[in-house]
């Protein structure tokens, strides 16, 4: 057996006490964490069990108007709540174009933020990642490129973030609800997620013991339910990590853009929002040139970290296209086949 | 075999009827034994550590940490490992696959086997195999098909020349009104087959168990036999079921052969499963191809000329090259025709056989640049490929035994829809606005024969068996070979405890070739036909049976009974001819193999696949959306059965244009994506709608029951008429497999 100690946590505070440790992972469906484990990438020496801790499995309505995920609600749980889906049809669209359904109802909503890249070099214990080993380098960069990042990649390591979810959410300001030694803080699912920079090995805001216990969407998130979308484009139907997401959601007054809100999947290390591109479209009508426009906004930074820059000119394309879909409203039923490019009509009963 | 034991649930009973697959509901249950699933008292546990890097040497493992490691009984290294009584590259004819044992410290490619760890735990020899934690002296490996000089291979495929040339194709390509050269690449592939390999090896002094996934299973009990130096007789191999083998399984793999030496090492029965990961390394693949076609027709669209060149690979310590090429000997009616295969050797191990081998890869190159030609000349796809319908084969002037391939054009072109066709590209578009095209390709397979042998035994009691050591691989041998059984004795198909899939029946010849149903079908058939003579032999001859002196000829066996053609009132049981006769039973004998007719017939199944796709114009996102494929190959023995094969096929073909390839590092020359997640097959929403039509066509020649074989000619012609239907709606050519978005963009 591989050596590892497994502590079933009863409460968040036990939880929190016991994942401390060095070397301790909380372990939730386990659906990306056991496969890294079986695979020799992933090493812990204690799994702390959260899927007992009381209360976390809730989707609840608060009286603000917002909503606060529970971290161990599943994904497909999730994405099948009416209420939730009608308030945030992208979220629900991107919870259902992810992984398959047997997948979606084991995962859980911070499992799902928590998950870790998919590149192959951080996933094959024989290559050199420095995300995997500090300072072992990167053998990503002169490999097998094709779905690395084109935003805020550095030399120390391109490789993208695989959530669908997280897209919409990061769009819509959520905010991560996390409990740790220290008390209870509340980060920004946008700054949540670090850049790679000189130290790849650090994922995230967290720091050791830390643990996620709610995912919360604000009041003003609901606002943008008659005009959000997220597409994913892939390399086959269905089950498939995507090779470029957008997630677009627009609050129009008058005909014009109130406020537009968009971010885009599988380009970076994190899910990347658009400030720039969401300031662009501002006041506009929302028209094919204001779309483009705030395309190219979103991709001025972009450049290929391989064999990749068609990821660039995609993503622009995407973010037209669902910045285009969002303007023409939501439908009124989630599509056949979630955030596919290929079937968006609703009523395409056949999948 | 009583865990084999099949329900007697049926739609009908003998040939032709859709019978439904008499282990379904043991498979669907969970209740069918495929060979993971034993556990013998004492069994334990191994797992192999196999290379990182492609070429070197490992100059190092830690055995001592493997060892050491709580539930690790043993560890099996080049130091340890029991002795072979044959080097493990010695090869003794086509068939016979160099493995790596464990012989020496050389890495030949990425996956090889280095080391078996052997624990009372699966988990604690997974572990072990970690700790071992190889350090290895690394060689730069040739990757890809520049990474190495091409030569002429002395053979392609199992023994067919390198090069073939009919007429002056430089004369034909000179005279030609058109020409079209392109050149088209298609990737690595691995079988995968759901079940991976897996052995389960139990040791009785020079006796041995083994439960274990074959396709073959007198060849791996020769091959066993040679390599452990035992009688083929002491080996017993079970192999109710298989989760699948394309092939990979045609051969013992190495890795079940070190189960089997694990086994041997600690004294104890071993199993051993290979991980998803490990299958994309010691258990064969489909070689990449580089195929340049060069065609010319004249101005009324007749082909002048076909010229076929494949550069593939093989790896660097043994041969087996796709024979790529071949479906151009076949298809069209070129009056000159040229094909030639070279080949590069790689650190990767050895190609072998994957479904369809040579003629997947081949036709999908082929049926691409017959529709560029099409288009050249600026005719339909399907009337370019009516007017050069090869009306006997052009490679070899044959004629072919039967082919209903233009049954196959119009049968399946009208329920596609095809005449609505525009011929120009871009022209259809769905009501989302996305691009929508059509395109066709051609299928073909050759029908050929293998050797099996069958016995038949009627008793006196009124039972009946049928044993023969054939294979049930998911295509649905356990019903349609029962079929046979029972049409040809005359017998209820629950009347007849029919056995397949152990070793110690008779040779039912490999699972293979899509001739396992035409050869130990036959072989059952025969086996029948000569109990039944026994049988009527003994009636026709006897004055008190109701049958005397109706003649050989003069009987039918049905029911149980043989009844005289001519009077029908006149019948006698099998159990009273044999009680009468003063006899326990009746033991029938059969084989089959390839006869005469194959000197003076060409013999191949024939189809025309029709395609639809969606594509994206700004995004690149593409779907097969629709497939007809209507196909004939000869008598059909289950329709059922047939179509799933078919569907298959053709879903294979979906993947083949589509999704499927291995990636390798080009500086490492490791697979990158060795894991079902990363390596795309098609998904249930990637394959909206088949439709699979079976042609009618009646073989007098192919064999005595006239079957074709229908495993892998679906796989052909789909591929091909999906990435022409990808440019009929797009425009765009795309000539390096698989079609993936970014191509288009």
């Amino acid at each position: 057996m591989i050596p590892f100690e497994y502590v079933r946590a009863t409460d968040v505070a036990g939880a929190v006490a016991a994942g401390a440790a060095p070397g301790a992972a909380y372990l939730a469906a386990g659906t990306n964490l056991l496969d890294l484990m079986k695979g020799g990438v992933a090493r812990p020496t204690r799994l702390v069990d959260i899927t007992r801790l009381p209360g976390l499995a809730a989707v609840e309505r608060r009286d603000d108007g917002g909503v606060r995920i529970g971290a161990l609600a599943r994904n497909s749980d999730l994405a099948h709540d009416p209420a939730f889906a009608e308030a945030y049809p992208a979220v629900a669209e991107a919870l259902l174009s992810g992984a398959s359904a047997q997948l979606r109802n084991a995962a859980t909503a911070a499992g799902n933020v928590m998950q870790r890249t998919r590149c192959a070099y951080f996933t094959d214990p024989g290559s050199a990642c420095n995300k995997r080993r500090p300072g072992s380098g990167c053998d990503a960069i002169g490999g097998e490129t094709r779905l690395h990042a084109i935003l805020g990649w550095s030399e120390a390591c391109i490789a993208t973030h695989p959530s669908d979810f997280c897209v919409p959410l990061v769009a819509l300001d959520a905010g991560v609800e996390i409990a740790g030694p220290a008390g209870t803080r509340l980060v920004p699912l946008e700054s949540f997620h670090r850049l790679p920079g000189t130290t790849p090995e650090r994922e995230t805001v967290l720091e050791p013991g830390e643990l996620i216990t709610a995912l919360v969407l604000p009041p003003e998130a609901a606002a943008f339910a008659g005009h959000s979308r997220y597409l994913k484009v892939r390399d086959r139907t269905s089950y498939a990590f995507a090779v470029v997401s957008a997630a677009a959601a627009l609050r129009l007054e008058g005909g014009r853009i109130a406020e537009a809100r968009l971010a885009l999947g599988g380009v970076a290390l994190k899910p990347w929002r658009s400030r720039d591109a969401e300031g662009l479209l501002a006041g506009r009508a929302p028209d094919a040139a204001a779309f483009r426009e705030a395309a190219d906004a979103a991709l001025a930074g972009a450049r290929p970290s391989g064999d990749n820059a068609f990821k660039i000119e995609l993503s622009r394309r995407l973010a037209v296209r669902a910045l285009t879909a969002a303007a023409a409203g939501t439908p009124a039923r989630l599509p056949a086949l979630p955030g596919s490019v290929l079937a968006p009509a609703p009523e395409a009963a056949h999948v | 075999m009583s865990e084999t034991a099949l329900r007697p649930i049926r739609h009908g009973s003998n040939l032709g009827q859709p019978l439904t697959r008499r282990d379904g509901i043991l498979k669907v249950t969970g209740a069918a034994p495929y060979a993971a699933d034993r556990h013998p008292p004492g069994m334990l546990y191994a797992v192999m550590a196999v290379s990182r890097i492609a070429r070197g040497r490992v100059t190092r493992l830690d055995v001592a940490a493997a060892q050491g490691h709580p539930g690790v009984v043993a560890v099996m290294t080049p130091q340890n490992k029991p002795a072979l009584a044959q080097h493990p590259d010695e090869k003794h004819d086509g068939f016979t696959f160099r493995l790596d044992l464990l012989q020496d410290d050389r890495v030949r490619y990425a996956n090889q086997p280095v080391a078996v760890v052997i624990a009372e735990t699966l988990e604690a020899a997974t572990e072990g195999a970690a700790l071992l934690d190889p350090a290895y002296e690394v060689e730069a490996p040739a990757v890809g098909l520049d990474g190495a000089e091409p030569y002429t291979p002395e053979a392609i495929g199992v023994g067919d020349p390198a090069d073939m040339a009919t007429g002056d194709v430089a004369a034909g390509l000179a005279a030609a009104a058109r020409t079209v050269a392109a050149t088209y690449e298609t990737p690595a592939q691995y079988h995968n087959a759901m079940e991976p390999h897996a052995v389960v090896a139990t040791w009785d002094g020079d006796r041995l168990d083994l439960d274990m996934p074959s396709q073959g299973l007198a060849m791996a009990q020769a091959r066993i036999a040679g390599l452990f130096g035992i009688p083929p007789a002491n080996i017993h191999i079970r192999s109710p079921f298989l989760g699948g083998g394309f092939g990979s399984k045609g051969m013992i793999a190495g890795p079940q052969v070190l189960g089997i030496m694990a086994a041997r090492l600690v004294g104890r029965p071993v199993k051993l499963v290979m991980s998803r990961p490990q299958m994309f390394g010691p258990v064969g693949h489909r070689a990449p191809t580089r195929q340049t076609l060069r065609l010319g027709a004249a101005e009324d669209g007749g082909l002048t000329a076909l010229d076929h060149e494949t550069l593939t690979a093989t790896s660097t310590f043994d041969d087996f090259v796709e024979p790529s090429g071949g479906v151009s000997h076949t298809l069209y009616a070129a009056p000159a025709l040229a094909t030639r295969h070279r080949a590069v050797r790689l650190d990767t191990g050895t190609p072998l056989f994957m479904r369809a081998p040579g003629e997947a890869s081949g036709s999908a190159a082929l049926e691409a640049a017959i529709d560029e030609m099409a288009e050249a000349c600026g005719m339909d796809p399907l009337d370019f490929r009516l007017r050069n319908y090869a009306e006997t084969e052009p490679a070899s002037g044959k004629p072919f035994s039967s082919k209903a391939l233009r049954a196959c054009y119009a049968q399946g072109a009208a329920a596609f829809g095809w005449s609505k066709r525009p011929l120009a590209p871009r022209q259809m578009r769905n009501a989302d606005g996305l691009l929508v095209g059509w395109g066709v390709g051609t299928a073909t397979f050759p029908a050929l024969m293998f050797q099996a042998e069958a016995v038949a035994v009627v008793r006196a009691t009124g039972a009946a068996s049928v044993a023969i050591g054939a294979i049930d691989m998911g295509q649905g041998a356990w019903t349609a070979l029962a079929q046979i059984a029972a049409e040809e004795l005359g017998l209820p198909i629950d009347a007849i405890d029919f056995r397949i899939g152990s070793s110690d029946l008779p040779n039912g010849g490999i699972a293979g070739g899509s001739a396992h149903t035409a050869t130990a079908g036959t072989a059952i058939k025969a086996a029948a036909t000569d109990a039944i003579a026994q049988l009527t032999a003994l009636a026709t001859q006897d004055q008190r049976s109701p049958l005397y002196g109706a003649g050989n000829a003069g009987v039918i066996a049905r029911d149980g009974r043989l009844v005289r053609r001519d009077d029908e009132t006149r019948s006698e049981s099998f159990a009273d001819i044999l009680t009468r006769a003063g006899k326990d039973a009746v033991e029938g004998k059969g084989a089959a193999g390839p006869d005469a007719a194959r000197e003076h017939y060409a013999m191949h199944a024939h189809g025309a696949v029709f395609a639809e796709v969606t594509v994206d114009p700004d995004l690149g996102q593409i779907r097969a959306t629709r497939l007809v494929g209507a196909f004939a190959a000869g008598r059909i023995i289950n329709p059922r059965l047939v179509r799933s094969q078919y569907y298959g096929g053709m879903i294979w073909g979906v993947s083949f244009a589509l999704h499927e390839q291995a990636v390798m590092d080009p500086r490492t020359g490791r697979p990158m994506n060795a894991n079902f997640a990363e390596y795309h097959v098609p998904v249930n929403a990637d394959v909206p709608s088949l439709e699979a039509i079976l042609v009618e066509e009646e073989d007098p020649h192919v064999n005595p029951l006239g079957i074709k074989g229908v495993g892998e000619i679906g796989v052909t012609g789909s591929a091909g008429a999906i990435v022409n239907a990808i440019w009929h709606a797009t425009g765009k050519r795309v000539r390096t497999l698989p079609v993936t978005l970014d191509k288009l963009l």
